[in-house]
This record gives C-alpha cells, sequence and structure tokens, in this order.
C-alpha cells in the first residue's frame, strides 16, 4: 500500500494539460498581467515535463535545464512587467485589445 | 503513498490552473498561480529533485509571483471586460486547447518504454546537481548571470519614470501631501 508507484505518463499527461490550459488563459484573457501568467503556467509545465524525462533516463542535465529555464523566467519577468508598467504609463490601460500599437 | 500524494497536488495543480482562467480579477489569477508553482514543487519532490522544489519555491512561488502581485497592485488592475474578441478567442481557443491536449496525451500514451516513479527511487541531491553544473556547464552558468544582470538593468531602464521629467513631477498627489522623493 505504501510502495505504491506512480507511471511517468501521469506525470507527462498533467504536464500536458496545465500546457493546454496556459494555451487557453493565453488565448481568452484579457488582461495583460493575466496574460503574462498564462505564459508562466506553460513555462511550468514544460519544466515539469523536464523533471519528468529527468527522472525516466537518471540524467541530471534534465534538472540542470529546468534550473537555466527558472533563471531565464525571472528575467523575463522583470523585463515583461517592466514593459507592462511603461504600457501602463502611456496608455493607461491594461486590456488587450486596445493595446495594438507598438507605438508607446 | 506515492500515488496518494501525485493525486493530491495534481488535483491543486490542476484546480489553481482552471481556477486562474475563471478569475476575472487579475490578484486572483495571481493567487492561484502560487497555488500551481507550489503543488509543482511538491511533484518535483516526488520526482527526486531536492534542489529543484526549493528553488521552484523560493524564485518562482517567491521571487516571481511577488513581482506579479506587486505589479498588479501598483497599477491597480480592476475586473477584466469581456469584447469581442475575447468571445472570438473563446470559441477558437478551446477546441484549439483540446486538439493540441489529445495529440499530446496520444503521443505521451502511446509510447510504453516509460518507467515509474516510486519514493524509494531516491533523490538527486544538490551536490550531484552542482557537480554538473560547475565542471561541464561553467559558461552557461555564467553567461546566464550576464543574460541576469541585463534583465536588471533593462527592467530599470523601462519602468523609470519619463525621461527629462523630474521625479517628483509624475508621482500622484495626495498620498498624504508628502512624496518625500529627491
Amino acid at each position: 500500500m505504501f510502495s505504491q508507484e506512480v507511471p511517468l505518463e501521469l506525470y507527462l499527461l498533467l504536464s500536458a494539460a496545465l500546457f493546454a490550459l496556459g494555451i487557453v488563459g493565453f488565448l481568452i484573457k484579457r488582461n495583460l498581467i493575466t496574460v503574462f501568467m498564462s505564459i508562466e503556467l506553460m513555462l511550468n509545465a514544460v519544466n515539469l515535463s523536464f523533471v519528468t524525462f529527468a527522472h525516466q533516463w537518471h540524467q541530471v542535465r534534465g534538472q540542470i535545464f529546468v534550473f537555466f529555464v527558472m533563471m531565464v523566467a525571472a528575467a523575463e519577468a522583470a523585463v515583461g512587467l517592466a514593459i507592462i508598467i511603461a504600457v501602463f504609463r502611456a496608455r493607461a490601460t491594461l486590456a488587450v485589445d486596445r493595446i495594438d500599437l507598438m507605438k508607446l | 503513498m506515492h500515488l496518494i500524494l501525485f493525486f493530491l497536488f495534481a488535483g491543486f495543480c490542476l484546480a489553481g490552473a482552471i481556477n486562474l482562467l475563471l478569475q476575472s480579477h487579475p490578484i486572483n489569477s495571481a493567487l492561484s498561480l502560487i497555488v500551481v508553482m507550489t503543488s509543482l514543487a511538491v511533484l518535483y519532490l516526488l520526482l527526486g529533485a531536492e534542489f529543484l522544489a526549493a528553488a521552484q519555491v523560493i524564485v518562482y512561488a517567491g521571487a516571481i509571483m511577488v513581482l506579479f502581485t506587486f505589479v498588479v497592485m501598483l497599477l491597480n488592475a480592476d475586473r477584466e471586460e469581456r469584447t469581442m474578441g475575447s468571445r472570438v478567442w473563446r470559441a477558437v481557443g478551446f477546441p484549439a486547447a483540446v486538439v493540441i491536449l489529445g495529440v499530446i496525451a496520444t503521443a505521451i500514451l502511446r509510447s510504453r518504454e516509460l518507467g515509474v516513479a516510486a519514493l524509494s527511487d531516491g533523490i538527486t541531491t544538490t551536490e550531484d546537481l552542482s557537480r554538473v553544473l560547475f565542471h561541464e556547464l561553467l559558461l552557461p552558468f555564467e553567461v546566464t548571470s550576464i543574460l541576469i544582470l541585463i534583465a536588471i538593468l533593462g527592467a530599470v531602464a523601462l519602468a523609470r519614470h519619463g525621461h527629462g521629467e523630474p521625479d517628483g513631477e509624475s508621482e500622484p498627489h495626495g498620498n498624504q501631501g508628502r512624496t518625500g522623493t529627491k
């Protein structure tokens, strides 16, 4: 009972489900910050896949890849949120339908 | 035990992700995302990645989500409005996501050579991880630190007040009449 094993397919299916939910969020959310959060959700889903495959093949490289993804995601979040602040300052809105020009 | 923990925290993950989509206020979505990321940390620990579980909590659930909640509160983001584009994309987005999920799921279920994960598998210690990271992958590691530095500079340059204006000018007046900034 206490030594039950989980097939790795379940982890991969969970990762796929989180990725699909991230895509749905990216498409249907109308708030710039929430769209950005959906991107972070997709990154996390991919990270779960990496860790699962690292476990499958007993490779440390998979986990190191997740480490790099985390660092890049941190940098991306800092720059992305700074861009959101700049856009909000110029447009006074966060609705993606009203932000349709690259020009400030 | 592993099975119970997996289903518990996978359920938390999916519930948080679905709640992220259903909430209309960004701060509620941010809190749901914190639930997702913390549950993912437990799943990493179940897969034996102890360092990544800690980093997930510290970096994602801590640093990145604090940044998100700060920005949501700073910009005073209100409820999102439902627009025409939103409804069109809802009609297109749901079938597209279901198709993508179906394709990935069939690809996963068709591959039969995947193993199982148990609690007795042991964990990848931080020592194993750092041995590879600092011996074979030292250059990418250092390059990433430069990337972080550039990101900090970029964030500061982007979020700064507009060029040429004095700092105190565009502060919102009325927070107790005293800004205190130079």
